[in-house]
């Protein structure tokens, strides 16, 4: 069999027949006894929710939804701070289409903009390095967000701005790693019984970071694909373990080592930070990263030292989003879930956020 | 934010280190600063956010794909 076309590499992993066949191959090995499964990444509750994967699943069989969704797990803080840059005369805000909606305090970065706020919205980090030219009398903020998979990218955009010595961007890093939220979700509650693990966060890291689940916490675990055929089979390997092991679904594109550049980018210009705030997992020691003091000309913190001033922010009070990140809530859950907070007008990130789950139920959840 | 889609590399730029991919029909140019091997046309790499950030291992896709048949073969009604 030869791959000719995109069909074979996202069409066949989406096949409705393999989805069906897979059910009852999970179904056929199931034993009856009550499993947790938790899917880290919010890509993963995506597809879930899309295409009904949890309807093809035996009762006992439970899905959790994890905190793998960077712009969710953003604490209010961290938006505001970037709102109040934004908000200075002389500077641009550049930020991913993801962070545009969610609520801060008071407002979100598109209300910033509305109000007058320079706020640009980029695909690309290195779309990044134009603005800043364009705009030389502009200091440019990047507001780098995303777990490991992303952090790659915006190390390249570090590199670039320094490779041709532009001095007006700085970097407002909230770059969050999965193993650190992954362990305090294991040390502070004891209802998952085995993982998937994300797809494109191993890609860049190889899936050896996940090792310590199985040797410290005894929980089988499997990287899958982001496709609904891979989260089925990802499934079903997890059920054919006699005892909890690490492997690999999504061999296509994971590896135990990973992209050797993309992590010594990453290495170049960033550095462990002490502690994040994590909406719902609460203060977390080294989860996140912070340029390399090497780079702090172009560190947004030491900058716009005011601005970036972290005075931790709650959440509304009704707002669910903190347990429904630790998997201890559903969505349906929520007092406000379709009424005080909807897509149009949200409370919290998890129903901006493309991967969250409350936006995931709300869109497809009536369907079911 | 950590989606990713499959491309098919049309030209590489090892110089400038870009590529032009296409995805569905649609072309555009990625940055391959984050790819370990060397690229060609007629590869498939996963681009997110402007970037290929790996060369897919086709061998590795076919393997899965046969899996699936057996599993439809065995399973299916």
């Amino acid at each position: 069999m030869s791959l000719t076309a995109d069909t074979d590499l996202v069409d066949s992993f989406r096949d409705g027949r393999k989805i069906r066949a897979f059910a009852r191959a999970i179904d056929n090995c199931y034993d009856g006894r009550p499993l947790a499964i938790m899917e880290v990444c919010g890509g993963h509750t995506h597809t879930i929710y899309r295409y009904g994967l949890a309807q093809h699943l035996p009762p006992g069989l439970k899905l959790i939804h994890g905190p793998g969704c960077p712009v969710c797990i953003m604490p209010k803080e961290r938006i505001d701070a970037a709102i109040r840059m934004a908000q200075k005369p002389g500077v641009i805000l550049v930020t991913l289409g993801d962070m545009m909606r969610v609520p801060g305090e008071t407002m979100s970065l598109a209300d910033a903009r509305a109000g007058g706020a320079r706020v640009e919205v980029v695909y690309s980090p290195l779309d990044t390095l134009k603005i800043a030219l364009q705009n030389p009398h502009h200091r440019v903020v990047f507001f780098a967000i995303g777990f490991e998979t992303t952090t790659p990218m915006t190390a390249v955009l570090v590199e670039s701005v320094i490779a041709q010595k532009i001095k007006n961007v700085f970097f407002h890093i909230n770059h969050v790693l999965v193993p650190p939220a992954v362990r305090a979700l294991l040390e502070q509650q004891n209802n998952i019984d085995a993982f998937i693990a994300p797809s494109h966060v191993s890609v860049v890291t190889g899936a050896g970071i996940y090792q310590f689940m199985v040797s410290e916490y005894n929980r089988p675990v499997v990287v899958a694909g982001f496709e609904p055929v891979d989260v089925m089979q990802a499934i079903l390997m997890l059920l054919q373990q006699d005892t909890p092991r690490l492997e690999i679904q999504y061999k296509r594109n994971v590896d135990m080592k990973g992209g050797l550049k993309a992590q010594q980018l990453v290495n170049t210009y960033f550095e462990i930070a002490p502690e994040f705030h994590w909406r719902g997992l609460g203060p977390i020691p080294a989860s996140s990263l912070q340029l390399r003091e090497e780079f702090s000309s172009h560190d947004a913190a030491i900058e716009f030292a005011d601005e970036c001033q972290l005075k931790p922010v709650p959440d509304h009070k009704l707002c669910l989003c903190g347990e429904i990140l630790k998997g201890r809530a559903l969505p349906k859950d929520c007092r406000v879930f379709g009424k005080g907070c909807t897509p149009e007008k949200p409370l919290g990130p998890c129903m901006v956020s493309s991967e969250g789950a409350c936006a995931a139920e709300f869109k497809y959840g009536s369907l079911l | 934010m950590c989606l990713a889609v499959p491309a098919r590399v049309e030209s590489c730029d090892s110089e400038k280190e870009t590529a032009r991919v296409e995805t569905f029909g649609v072309q555009r140019d990625v940055s391959t600063r984050l790819i370990d091997e060397s690229l060609k046309p007629g590869d498939y790499v996963l681009v997110h956010v402007g970037f290929a950030m790996r060369k897919i291992d086709i061998r590795q896709a076919e393997e899965t794909l046969q899996m699936h048949n057996k599993i439809i073969h065995e399973f299916d009604s």
